[in-house]
């Protein structure tokens, strides 16, 4: 099991004449991913990578019986996009485009109120169950399959994070990149919840970032649902106030969001933080060790 | 990006929102000008700088006549004002606003925001003006009033309305509050901003409801089609080095310490930022290269952190995703061909193409120190420089 992407989940690359996505269709190609469309207005009847090309997301399903989507649409028309995944009632769609403007986003979550898709990102690397399926822009290499879930708001520290975990020899059921955007389509609590769900997942590490409080929710519920123990880092301790870190959601505004009051609500919640991002593997089998999970979760 | 209050008012003004008369100046003559052309009495001499708090720190003061423009615009123009928001090293100040005065009768705070748990823009209220609206949070959170708005929709007016009768605008002006709050708001969509903050609107004695002071901040990633708004940037209220490395696409933000980063993602970024200062060293910047940069950018991202003269080593973080190894490994070699290298060097690859990465950097003779891990390579780069 796994959550969200699986072995049979089929794929369209919306923007996939991009120079970027043709690159990761092919990288995403390679892992296995069953890649069964890409769209392009205008391009329709091409192929990418032997990929057939449609002029819209609504023919490609109709063609092809995908599910899902991933985005690579330049950021003015990511909106658009993802709005069209939604109508052609994907089961998900994921935007692994940055710099979308914000009120495109407050647009674009308003109508997919009450609607079936369920959108990760935009701003993110996307989602990997190792072994079976990658979809975005992660590493294929550095995942193996096992029992830890991983989320992540960061792209890199999701990277760097899987790499500690899979060198120690703890594989992953997925990870998940969630954004770095304000306005995001699934946040912590979607995923804590399917992992809580997921029987081949036994634990969660959960890397969160300076700005708006959507770690300290997470914090919340996790004392009050969670099942299996949860492993956290924070980045940006030392980020100044006031200044926007690289992603539009990373600043610390009226001296809310900081990484000391997070780490201090995660905490008083039951998740022990790893006090580096050097140790998010280490500080991961010393609460798999207290849980006695520690068997369990070695895969290789 | 953050533009001066002036400017923030000629949007405003645009919208339909009343502030008071005034005009800009760059010079003591210019602000005589200024309150020649304005024909009150009263004029307010107001320091324009990017940052709140000029009141308290001497920035803004109430001249009775034009003798007293005079005095205040030649002691305010150049002095360099501290606040809380500018650091300790305070902002110079090199324009001024010149507006007229007004009969206040009473202060309130209005602002929009984006709150990111509800995903909307949410209209604040408060008759606490004039106060920041933190402060007003902590000691008196009944005083604030929340309305969220639905992006289709708009701003309703019954919305405004009831904002208006929480704070306790007076009955007969709540209809010119309405007025002043839906052209706010419709300022604050069309031209995207993140933040417009009206701290104080005020109720005047002749019955007006306008805003005394405003700041609106604007969502960077909109830029490309506010290209009105991208007129109003004021490159002396920003840091050298970012104004370099905004040309370049690149996310920098300045630091006073002595390690340079460069980083691909923000997350990883801020992390390397956190394990420097762990292991007692100091970062000289935030820096994310991104993931589409090409080596020429990640060249010039190199020659930002090599002009920063504080810069005693350079840490070299990459965990390639979208980002390709190789393509920092030419850049960094680029650089510094381009620019000597004189100070220590530690990188750390890892990700897409990390052989290809390697293989680059080998074989380029550059003096280069290279770290199996981020905790490796922020120990060795703080030992190095130390």
């Amino acid at each position: 099991m796994s959550v969200y992407v699986n072995k049979d989940t089929k794929v369209i690359v919306q923007g996939i004449t991009g120079g970027t996505a043709k690159f990761h269709t092919k990288q995403m190609l390679e892992y296995g991913t069953k890649i069964v469309a890409g769209v392009t207005p205008g391009k329709g009847g091409t192929e990418v990578e032997g990929v057939p090309v449609f002029n819209t997301v609504q023919e490609a399903v109709e063609k092809t019986g995908a599910t899902a989507s991933v985005i690579y649409v330049p950021a003015p028309f990511a909106a658009d996009a993802i709005v069209e995944a939604v109508d052609a009632e994907l089961d998900l769609a994921i935007c692994i485009t940055e710099h979308i403007p914000v009120m495109d986003m407050v647009k674009v979550k308003r109508y997919m109120e009450g609607k079936k898709t369920r959108l990760i990102g935009p701003n993110c690397p996307g989602v990997i169950t190792p072994d079976e399926c990658k979809i975005g822009i992660m590493p294929g290499y550095i995942h193996t399959k096992g029992h830890i879930g991983v989320v992540s708001r960061s792209g890199t520290l999701t990277y760097e994070a899987v790499h500690q975990l899979s060198e120690a020899g703890y594989g992953q059921t997925t990870a998940v990149g969630i954004g770095g955007d304000p306005v995001n389509g699934t946040d912590f609590i979607d995923v804590l919840s399917a992992f809580n769900d997921d029987p081949e997942t036994y634990a969660v590490i959960m890397i969160g970032e300076i700005g708006g409080t959507a770690e300290e929710e997470a914090a919340e519920w996790i004392k009050a649902n969670m099942k299996k123990p949860v492993v956290g880092f924070i980045g940006g301790a030392t980020a100044p106030p006031g200044k926007r870190m690289g992603h539009a959601g990373a600043i610390i505004s009226g001296g809310k969001g900081t990484a000391a009051e997070k780490i201090r609500v995660l905490n008083e919640c039951g998740v022990q933080v790893a006090e580096t991002p050097a140790v998010m593997g280490e500080t991961m089998i010393r609460v798999l060790e207290e849980n006695n999970l520690k068997e369990k979760c070695k895969t290789h | 990006m953050n533009i001066h209050e002036y400017q923030g008012k000629e949007i405003l003004r645009n919208y339909g929102v009343k502030v008071p008369n005034g005009h800009v100046a760059y010079t003591v003559d210019e602000a005589v000008e200024a309150a020649e052309k304005l024909g009150t009495d009263v004029a307010v001499v107001k320091a324009q700088i990017h940052a709140g708090g000029r009141g308290k720190a001497g920035g803004v003061k109430v001249a009775k006549n034009k003798e007293e423009v005079r005095t205040y615009a030649d002691e305010i123009l150049g002095k360099v004002l501290v606040t809380p928001q500018t650091g300790p090293e305070g902002k110079e100040v090199k324009r001024l606003l010149i507006e007229e005065g007004c009969d206040i009768k009473k202060e309130y705070y209005l602002g929009l925001v984006l709150d990111r748990a509800t995903s909307r823009v949410v209209m604040m209220g408060s008759e606490e003006g004039g106060t920041e609206i933190e402060e007003v949070a902590a000691a008196t959170p009944e005083k604030i009033f929340k309305e969220v708005i639905d992006p289709v929709l708009g701003l309703s007016a019954f919305q405004a309305r009831r904002l208006a009768f929480n704070i306790n605008i007076p009955a007969e002006l709540v209809n010119k509050a309405v007025k002043f709050m839906l052209g706010l708001y419709r300022a604050f969509v069309e031209k995207d901003c993140s933040i417009a903050e009206i701290n104080p609107l005020v109720t005047t004695g002749d019955g007006e409801v306008m805003a005394l002071d405003a700041k609106l901040n604007f969502d960077d990633n909109a830029l490309y089609r506010q290209k009105d708004v991208m007129e109003y940037r004021d490159l002396d209220e920003e840091d050298e080095k970012e104004i370099e490395a905004s040309k370049h696409d690149l996310s920098y933000v300045s630091l006073d310490g002595n390690i340079g980063c460069m980083v691909n993602g923000a997350g990883l970024a801020m992390a390397t930022m956190d394990i420097i200062k762990h292991y007692q060293g100091d970062p000289a910047n935030f820096l994310d290269v991104g993931g589409g940069a090409t080596a020429e950018k990640v060249t010039e991202a190199f020659k930002i952190i090599l002009a920063d003269e504080h810069v005693k080593g350079i840490f070299v973080n990459i965990f390639g995703g979208i980002m390709k190894c190789d393509v920092i490994a030419e850049g960094v070699v680029e650089a510094t061909k381009q620019v000597g290298l004189n100070i220590p060097l530690v990188v750390r690859l890892e990700g897409t193409n990390v052989k290809l990465g390697k293989q680059i950097l080998d074989e380029s003779g550059l003096n280069i120190t290279s770290a199996d891990s981020m905790a490796d390579g922020a120990q060795k780069i703080v030992s190095m420089v130390q």
